[in-house]
């Protein structure tokens, strides 16, 4: 409840700030807070990639191109209305959705009882890997974890295209 | 940034034990948290550390950019190139059963040869982005 009252003051800070300098700090604030949420739900694995992407490497690459571009937001043209709507009705239809779900960390649920548990029986002797998020990630689901890098090869020279100049005397 | 005494200490003290926590979380994936995404990403902060306070020059001496390129791809290959060879030892593509002398060992073998896959072309891709807008950015001052 602390975490999710410091998140949604970070969020409030993030829009109501016009300093980009400041922006950029608060969502790498923003990402430790929401690894930490993470880890209070057990979920380590993805606690620590939102600790290293999302606040660590995510913020210098916003600092890079801040460098490159004007520091303040320039103030919004048109009235907030219909995004704040929209806003809200989802937030508001997304609220009444989690009340259909099972009680967080329920046992007989189908994400507990179906193909979950068939990997937590199945992991250590079919792969011998304890950690089963690394085994489903690399062996079980190995098409998509090659798909992923596939993903981010595929953003790495979509950017460097854009970016780097090539040929030095330009 | 380069004459700042305690900035430059701090970081030589500070850079063999992140490459070593990333080199932990990469290998040590199969049994705490941790992979290749989460590895490659800590490997390159080093490199991006290293670059911020020492000068993007010093930095391209120590992992020049040609190498980075060839990082991106490279991963992406032996990530592939894992399935193939799978496929040689009679299995299904990305199929590690085969890889070794029993199940488990080539399980092992195929887990920790496209976790590595993976850290390369993260680190590379990570690494590669932040040379090209720090490097912009030096270009474009008049």
């Amino acid at each position: 409840m602390v975490l999710l009252t410091l998140l949604a003051a970070v969020t409030i800070g993030i829009v109501r700030t016009r300093s980009l300098f400041a922006v950029a700090v608060l969502l790498g604030a923003y990402s430790f807070l929401m690894a930490s949420v993470m880890i209070v739900l057990d979920a380590v694995d993805v606690a620590m990639t939102e600790a290293s992407v999302g606040a660590g490497i995510s913020t210098v690459l916003v600092l890079g191109t801040l460098y490159l571009t004007k520091v303040h937001e320039t103030p919004p043209r048109y009235t907030a209305m219909l995004p704040l709507f929209v806003a809200v009705g989802t937030g508001a239809v997304l609220i009444y959705g989690t009340y259909g779900l099972p009680e967080f960390g329920a046992a007989n649920t189908p994400v507990n009882t179906h193909v979950g548990m068939s990997y937590m029986v199945r992991s250590i002797p079919e792969t011998g890997i304890p950690n089963v998020v690394t085994s489903v990630l690399a062996s079980y689901r190995g098409f998509d974890t090659l798909g992923e890098t596939a993903v981010i090869f595929t953003a790495g020279i979509g950017v460097l295209m854009l970016l780097k100049r090539f040929g030095k005397k330009g | 940034m380069r004459l700042d005494v305690v900035l430059r200490v701090a970081t030589k003290l500070f850079l063999p034990f992140i490459l070593m926590f990333a080199l932990y979380v990469q290998f040590h994936g199969d049994y705490g948290p941790g992979g290749g995404f989460q590895a490659g990403v800590i490997a390159a902060a080093a490199i991006v550390l290293y670059a911020i306070i020492f000068g993007l020059q010093e930095a391209c001496k120590v992992v020049p950019p040609a190498v980075v390129e060839a990082m991106v791809p490279l991963g992406v290959l032996l990530y592939a190139g894992v399935g193939v060879a799978s496929m040689f030892t009679g299995s299904n593509y990305l199929d590690y059963s085969h890889l070794a002398h029993d199940q488990v060992h080539g399980q092992e073998w195929g887990v920790f040869l496209v976790e590595l896959g993976v850290l390369i072309t993260v680190t590379g891709t990570m690494t590669a982005i932040f040379y090209a807008l720090a490097g912009r950015g030096k270009q474009d001052e008049p």
